[in-house]
């Protein structure tokens, strides 16, 4: 661990009046690879965005490792991408474009770059459906080339909002194993948001858990307790493990007349 | 045709079977064919964009709003293009500060506008049919008459036709990055709010000079209409603006020629030239829609891939 890839401190956000997020603070090593666990609206959304600096906290700092020369700093893969199957980009163009889409005008791409492109198709097993129109991909196959349009440019942190949601199992287990796999070979630091951190476990070195806009980070079995979660949640939950999976479940004190 | 262009001579030389006498010495024809080429690439290449960003109706909208435009330049003696460019920049610019970043938001504020000059329409129109001498403004006006395009807006239109090609070639990657996903487009830099509000008024002056050509009702069917033809053909982005380019300036001179021939061939009263393009472009449609790519969902697999 040579240092931070990603480093949240104190960081607190308000949206509409509502505190979304409240103090979290942890840090995302170098090439490591972190689960942001949480239900819906626990604030994971938000602080992927406050760390592409689309959100602007409102106390506390967000620092993220520079990528080298003219790389981006951070990759992302958005939650949802909105194409038609009619829109005439192929998955080696939306690759592309994580090169130079943010460049204004027009031109071709060198040798060099259709060749990183093609390295990165392959990387994540896109290469089969490299010619296809994005929009008529399955969501798994165009999580691959989210990956990889988010990659392509080399930054040192990828940020991968809810990849997982609306994939099958089959999907999903093929999308963990892919970012631990083509995160490791490029050395950089993968924080992933779930729900659901069944599909992650066994996977990711570190979980952040946020609940109401709190967060506990550390190792998977250090945080995914009944204490540590009891105490993020400030009410009694109980973690189960059954049958290799773990299930967070709201705890005796939940029920009325609850209590051992 | 002694004189003429050397392209019209040859063009002339090889269309002859098809093509009336003096149909490419006629000065009207001439000026047409321009407007049409230049108007109809133009619209042609900021349609694949609109369609890509889902902005058909917006571009509708602005199309319809262009006639109270086009309306009030002829109540102060005013070239129309001027007025339909006016109007349509005018209401881009409160589209895009009303509509918010949702799809819905931006719908509802480009309805309000959109009714508003509709109204405005209505009161423009009725002021020339009973204040000026003008016979049909309505109907040069809503539905265009490429013949009637007077040579001196020739510069003007060539020179519009040209900002806007270079301003949608400026913002090319940013405008498909930003189709994606905003969000992805914003972490890379690009500033999506002033990129967005610029192609609305790229738009908004490929409408307007549609509208010249073919009406402001129908302009709507040059900005469409060829790309969603190349859509169906192309899965690739430079070549879908390329394709329709090429088509939507095929529709024109095919329409073009037709609306000439036309005069001859019913015995004086020809086909109104609106008619003739639009036909040729839902022709144009009609014809890919057996293209084999429409159907096809992505490239055959290659031998051993999986």
């Amino acid at each position: 661990m040579t240092g931070a890839a990603l480093t949240v401190e104190g960081v607190s956000v308000t949206l509409g009046g509502r505190q979304v997020l409240d103090g979290v603070t942890f840090t995302v090593a170098e090439g490591g690879f972190c689960g942001l666990i949480g239900s819906n609206g626990a604030g994971k959304t938000t602080l992927l965005r406050a760390a592409l600096g689309l959100v602007t906290p409102d106390r506390g700092r967000i620092t993220v490792a520079a990528g080298a020369d003219d790389a981006p700093a951070v990759g992302y893969v958005p939650q949802k991408i909105s194409l038609e199957p009619d829109v005439p980009l192929r998955a080696r163009d939306l690759v592309g474009l994580g090169l130079d889409g943010h460049r204004f005008g027009f031109g071709r791409r060198s040798a060099a770059d259709r060749q990183a492109v093609d390295d990165m198709l392959d990387a994540v097993g896109a290469t089969s459906f490299a010619d296809a129109r994005v929009g008529t991909l399955s969501g798994g196959e165009q999580q691959r080339v989210m990956i990889a349009h988010a990659l392509v440019g080399r930054p040192r942190l990828l940020l991968a909002d809810e990849p997982l949601a609306n994939l099958d199992l089959r999907a999903s287990g093929e999308v963990v194993e892919l970012l631990a796999r083509v995160g490791a070979d490029q050395g950089v630091a993968v924080l992933l948001s779930a729900h659901d951190m069944n599909p992650l476990l066994g996977v990711v070195d570190q979980v952040v858990y946020l609940a109401d806009g709190r967060a506990v980070s550390g190792r998977p079995e250090e945080v995914v307790t009944t204490e540590t979660l009891s105490a993020l949640y400030r009410h009694p939950v109980e973690v189960i493990h059954a049958q290799g999976r773990v299930l967070v479940v709201a705890g005796p004190g939940a029920t009325p007349d609850g209590g051992r | 045709m002694p004189g003429g262009p050397l392209v019209a001579r040859v063009l002339g030389g090889a269309l002859r079977p098809l093509v009336e006498p003096g149909f490419l010495s006629s000065g009207p024809v001439r000026t047409a064919l321009v407007v049409g080429t230049v108007v109809a690439a133009v619209s042609a290449a900021v349609g694949v964009v609109t369609v890509v960003r889902g902005q058909g109706f917006a571009g509708h909208a602005l199309a319809d709003i262009g006639s109270a435009g086009g309306a009030a330049a002829v109540l102060v003696g005013a070239p129309t293009v001027w007025g339909f460019v006016a109007f349509n920049v005018a209401a881009a610019g409160v589209i895009d500060l009303v509509g918010v970043d949702r799809r819905r938001g931006r719908d509802v504020a480009t309805g309000i506008v959109l009714g508003v000059a509709l109204g405005l329409a209505a009161l423009f129109l009725y002021e020339d049919a009973v204040s000026t001498t003008a016979t049909g403004t309505a109907v040069v006006i809503l539905f265009g008459s490429l013949f009637a395009v007077p040579t001196t807006t020739v510069p003007l239109v060539a020179a519009l036709g040209a900002a806007s090609a270079l301003a949608l070639a400026a913002l090319w990657r940013p405008l498909l990055l930003t189709s994606v996903n905003p969000d992805l487009a914003a972490a890379r830099g690009v500033p999506v709010r002033a990129v967005g509000g610029a192609f609305l008024a790229i738009l908004a002056v490929a409408v307007s000079l549609s509208a010249v050509t073919i009406g402001a009702i129908l302009s709507t069917a040059l900005l469409i209409g060829p790309a969603a033809t190349a859509l169906r053909c192309t899965a690739r982005p430079a070549r879908a603006v390329a394709l329709a380019a090429v088509t939507g300036v095929a529709a024109t001179w095919v329409g073009v020629l037709v609306a000439y021939d036309s005069a001859d061939w019913l015995g004086g009263r020809g086909l109104p030239v609106s008619f003739c393009v639009v036909a040729a472009v839902v022709a144009a449609y009609a014809v890919s829609s057996v293209a084999p790519a429409a159907r096809r969902r992505r490239p055959p697999a290659p031998p051993g891939g999986g």
